[in-house]
C-alpha cells in the first residue's frame, strides 16, 4: 500500500511577520470544515509549487490542539538553505490555495510523565507552542526553558510569558545567559520527562548530560529540524522502476526520486521516522548519511540509505526503488 | 431502512444465528484453497455495499445481543475493561471515533450532536440518550472508553506509542479468542505476541511493528484473522477456559454443523488524534458450519484449508481435537471442482 500521507486542501488565511526572521502562516480548510484534531508536537508537510519544482517541507503545528478551525506554522527564513523557507516568505500570500498533509506526530508527549521539562532553542519553540497549550488545557505540569540569540529573536517568548508566566524561563545568548543544565536535570522530581527541540548541538548536549546524570533514555525525547543538506550533484539508478536520475545540488535524493515520477513513502522528511528507508543494491563511492534512523552498523554496511536527508559522492549508486 | 436486531444468546442455550443476508456478508477469510500465516495488512477503506466493510465501523443484527453479553461478562469480571491512568485522553479519542462512525453509518439508530464541548449521544437500539461534556469524565457514567465500548461491537485495544514500541495500556476485551487483557495490560508489542509460533523467525513482527507505529491519522488499516470456536461463544477468555475448553471434546460427526463455528476477526488499526495512540478494534464474526456451507464455494475451500493446515498452526488455533471430524464432515461437500478466486461466495 502507498504510505504517502493523506492530504488536506487548504487556503492561506493569514501571513503574519513575527520578527526579522520568522513569519507565521495560517491555513484553513478550503471546504470550510474543521481541520483534523492533532496532538502537541505534530507536524504537517507543506507542498510548495515553486515553478516546475514541488518542494515538501515539514513544519510543526503551533496552534492549540483544542482549536482546529485553523492550523498555524512558523517558518524561519534561511537565506542559505535550499529555498523552501524563502519560497514561503516570498511567495505565500493570503488567499493562496495549498496542499498540506494530515498531521503526523513524531514528537509526542509521554502522557505518563508527572512533569514535562522542555528545552527549546530558536525556532525549535514551535512544537512546544502546541504542547504547552495541550498541557495547560489538561492542567498538566510543565516548565519550558527557551534559549534565543537576542530578545527580539525570541519568537513567541512574550506570548508564552503572558500565558504561562513563571513556567517559562528565557535565556539570551547576547546577554551570555545559559541554561544551568546539570542543576536543572538533577533537581527534577521522579517521573519527569525531558523534551528538546532545537539545533543539533543543543540536542546532543541535552541528551548527553541527561545520560550522564542517569536519566533513562525513555524519558528523553527530542526532535531534530534536520533540513536536507545541499551537496554535490550525483547520479542514481533506480533498479525497480528502471530509471536513472540526477540529484541536484539543492535537491534531496527523495525529491529527485519524486521528480522522476516514483512515489516513495515518507513521513518526516528529516531523517528520523524511518519511512523512506531504501535498500542499496550496489555502489562505488561514499555515503553522506545525515539521518538519525539507521544504526551506525547500517551506515557502515552500505546496504541502506534514507533518501530524505542522505547524499552520495562517487561513481555509481544503484538503489532498489 | 434500519437493521432488525436479533434476540439471541452467546451462552447457555446458544440461540445465536445469522440471517440469510448475514451469511452472505460473512467476512470469509480465505482467498485461496490454502492458508499461510502472513501480515496481510491493507488500507481500511469503505468496501462494497452490503458487505461488513460498507462502513468502517460495522454495526449488524447481533449488536444488541452482543452488548447484553458484554454487560454480563463485565458484571462477572470488571478486569475485562482496564485503562491505565495516562490513557484517559485516548479514551476520549476513541469515544469520538466510535460515535462519529456509528452515527455516520447508521443515522437511523445513532445520533451525535455537538455544541462545542456539549455533546448529545442518542443510541436508539440500547435506549440511551445522554448529554455530556467532552473531556470531562465526571459527566459520564463510566470512563470515556468504557462508556463507548459498552455500546460498540468488538473488542478494543488501545496502544500507547513510545520508545519506538506499542504498549497495551487500555482496552475493553470481552469477546476474545483465548487471550487476556488482564495478562497483557502494560506489555509491549513483542511481549504480548510472544506465544505465536513460526512467525518470529520470519521477522514479520519487526515489520508489523514498524508498519503499525507509522499508521497515520486519516489512514486506518486492517487485516483479517481467524480461528474456530465450539458453540457460538463470544467470550472464550483464558479466565473462562473451564467453561469453553471442554466444549472441544463434544464435537461428533452428528453435531459438527451446529457446534463448530468459524470465528473471523476483522482487526483495524487507527491513529487517535489527541493522544497519538493507536486503537485496534477487533471485531469478531461467528458462523456455524451449517450456515457456512450454504455457500458451496466456501464449503469446498474450507475443507481444503483445514485439511492442509500445518500441524503447528492447527495446534496453535486449538483445532487438534476435532479437526479429523470436521475435515471428514466437510469432505462430503467437496466435489473436487475448482474454487473461484477471491473471498466472496459465488
Ligand atoms: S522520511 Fe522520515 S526518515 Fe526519511
Amino acid at each position: 500500500m502507498s504510505t504517502g500521507t493523506t492530504k488536506l486542501d487548504v487556503v492561506v488565511s493569514d501571513v503574519v511577520p513575527v520578527n526579522e526572521l520568522v513569519t507565521r502562516f495560517h491555513f484553513r480548510r478550503r471546504d470550510g470544515q474543521m481541520l483534523p484534531t492533532f496532538s502537541g508536537g505534530a507536524h504537517v508537510v507543506v507542498e510548495m509549487r515553486d515553478g516546475d519544482r514541488t518542494r515538501l517541507n515539514p513544519y510543526s503545528l503551533m496552534g492549540s490542539p483544542l482549536d482546529t478551525r485553523e492550523y498555524t506554522i512558523s517558518v524561519r527564513r534561511d537565506d542559505v538553505g535550499r529555498g523552501g523557507s524563502l519560497f514561503m516568505h516570498r511567495s505565500v500570500k493570503p488567499g493562496l490555495e495549498m496542499v498540506i498533509s494530515y498531521p503526523v506526530n513524531l514528537f509526542s508527549l509521554d502522557l505518563r510523565a508527572r512533569k514535562h521539562l522542555m528545552l527549546a532553542g530558536g525556532i525549535g519553540i514551535t512544537p512546544f507552542m502546541a504542547q504547552t497549550a495541550q498541557l495547560a488545557g489538561e492542567g498538566g505540569n510543565f516548565e519550558l526553558h527557551y534559549t534565543c540569540r537576542t530578545a527580539s529573536l525570541g519568537t513567541y517568548a512574550d506570548v508564552l510569558r503572558e500565558r504561562y508566566d513563571r513556567r517559562i524561563r528565557l535565556y539570551h545568548d547576547d546577554r551570555d545567559e545559559r541554561i544551568d543544565l546539570d542543576r536543572l536535570l538533577s533537581t527534577q522530581p521522579l517521573g519527569t520527562h525531558l523534551y528538546v527541540c532545537g539545533p543539533a548541538g543543543m540536542i546532543n548536549w541535552a541528551r548527553d548530560r541527561a545520560a550522564s546524570l542517569g536519566w533513562p533514555s525513555e524519558a528523553v525525547h527530542f526532535e531534530h529540524f534536520a533540513a536536507p543538506q545541499p551537496g554535490l550533484p550525483f547520479d542514481v539508478t533506480l533498479a525497480v522502476s528502471g530509471k536513472t536520475i540526477r540529484v541536484g545540488e539543492q535537491q534531496s535524493l527523495l525529491e529527485a526520486i519524486e521528480a522522476a515520477g516514483v512515489d516513495p513513502p515518507y513521513l518526516c522528511r528529516g531523517g528520523v521516522c524511518g519511512q523512506c528507508e531504501t535498500n542499496v543494491i550496489s555502489y562505488d563511492g561514499k555515503f553522506i548519511h545525515n539521518d538519525h534512523w539507521l544504526s551506525e552498523e547500517d551506515h557502515r554496511s552500505g546496504c541502506k540509505i534514507m533518501p530524505c536527508v542522505s547524499r552520495f559522492e562517487g561513481r555509481s549508486l544503484v538503489l532498489e526503488r | 431502512m434500519g437493521i432488525t436486531f436479533r434476540k439471541e444468546t452467546f451462552r447457555d442455550d446458544f440461540t445465536f444465528r445469522n440471517s440469510p443476508e448475514h451469511i452472505r456478508r460473512f467476512p470469509f477469510p480465505f482467498h485461496e484453497d490454502a492458508y499461510m500465516y502472513a501480515v496481510n495488512i491493507e488500507p481500511h477503506v469503505v468496501g462494497p455495499k452490503g458487505s461488513v466493510l460498507e462502513n468502517l465501523i460495522d454495526v449488524d443484527e447481533h449488536y444488541v445481543a452482543e452488548m447484553q453479553d458484554r454487560a454480563l461478562v463485565l458484571a462477572e469480571d470488571p478486569l475485562r475493561c482496564q485503562s491505565l491512568p495516562h490513557m484517559t485522553l485516548a479514551g476520549w479519542d476513541l469515544l469520538e471515533l466510535l460515535m462519529e462512525q456509528q452515527a455516520l453509518g447508521y443515522p437511523e439508530h445513532f445520533t451525535l450532536t455537538r455544541d462545542g464541548d456539549r455533546w448529545r449521544w442518542i443510541n436508539r437500539p440500547l435506549g440511551i440518550d445522554d448529554t455530556f461534556t467532552f473531556g470531562d469524565t465526571s459527566t459520564l457514567p463510566y470512563g470515556p472508553m468504557e462508556y463507548i465500548t459498552r455500546q460498540s461491537q468488538g473488542d478494543f485495544c488501545i496502544l500507547d506509542q513510545r520508545d519506538g514500541n506499542l504498549w497495551m495500556d487500555a482496552g475493553m476485551v470481552t469477546t476474545q479468542a483465548d487471550w487476556s487483557l488482564d495478562f497483557d495490560i502494560g506489555m509491549n508489542f513483542f511481549e504480548w505476541h510472544a506465544p505465536v509460533p513460526l512467525a518470529h523467525e520470519k521477522g514479520i513482527f519487526v515489520r508489523a511493528l514498524k508498519f503499525l507505529t507509522n499508521i497515520q491519522q486519516g489512514k486506518p488499516a486492517r487485516r483479517l484473522n481467524w480461528t474456530m470456536t465450539i458453540n457460538p461463544r463470544l467470550d472464550t477468555s483464558p479466565e473462562n477456559y473451564h467453561k469453553w475448553g471442554p466444549d472441544r471434546t463434544t464435537v461428533t460427526p452428528e453435531n459438527v454443523g451446529d457446534k463448530v463455528h468459524l470465528r473471523v476477526e476483522l482487526q483495524s488499526f487507527w491513529r487517535l488524534p489527541r493522544s497519538n495512540s493507536i486503537v485496534f478494534p477487533i471485531r469478531c464474526y461467528l458462523i456455524k458450519m451449517d450456515e457456512l456451507v450454504t455457500q458451496p464455494k466456501w464449503a469446498r475451500r474450507l475443507h481444503r484449508v483445514i485439511r492442509d493446515l500445518p500441524e503447528e498452526l492447527a495446534t496453535y488455533k486449538g483445532l487438534t481435537r476435532y479437526r479429523p471430524t470436521l475435515v471428514e464432515w466437510l469432505s462430503r461437500l467437496d466435489d473436487g471442482s475448482p474454487t473461484s478466486p477471491g473471498f466472496g461466495p459465488d
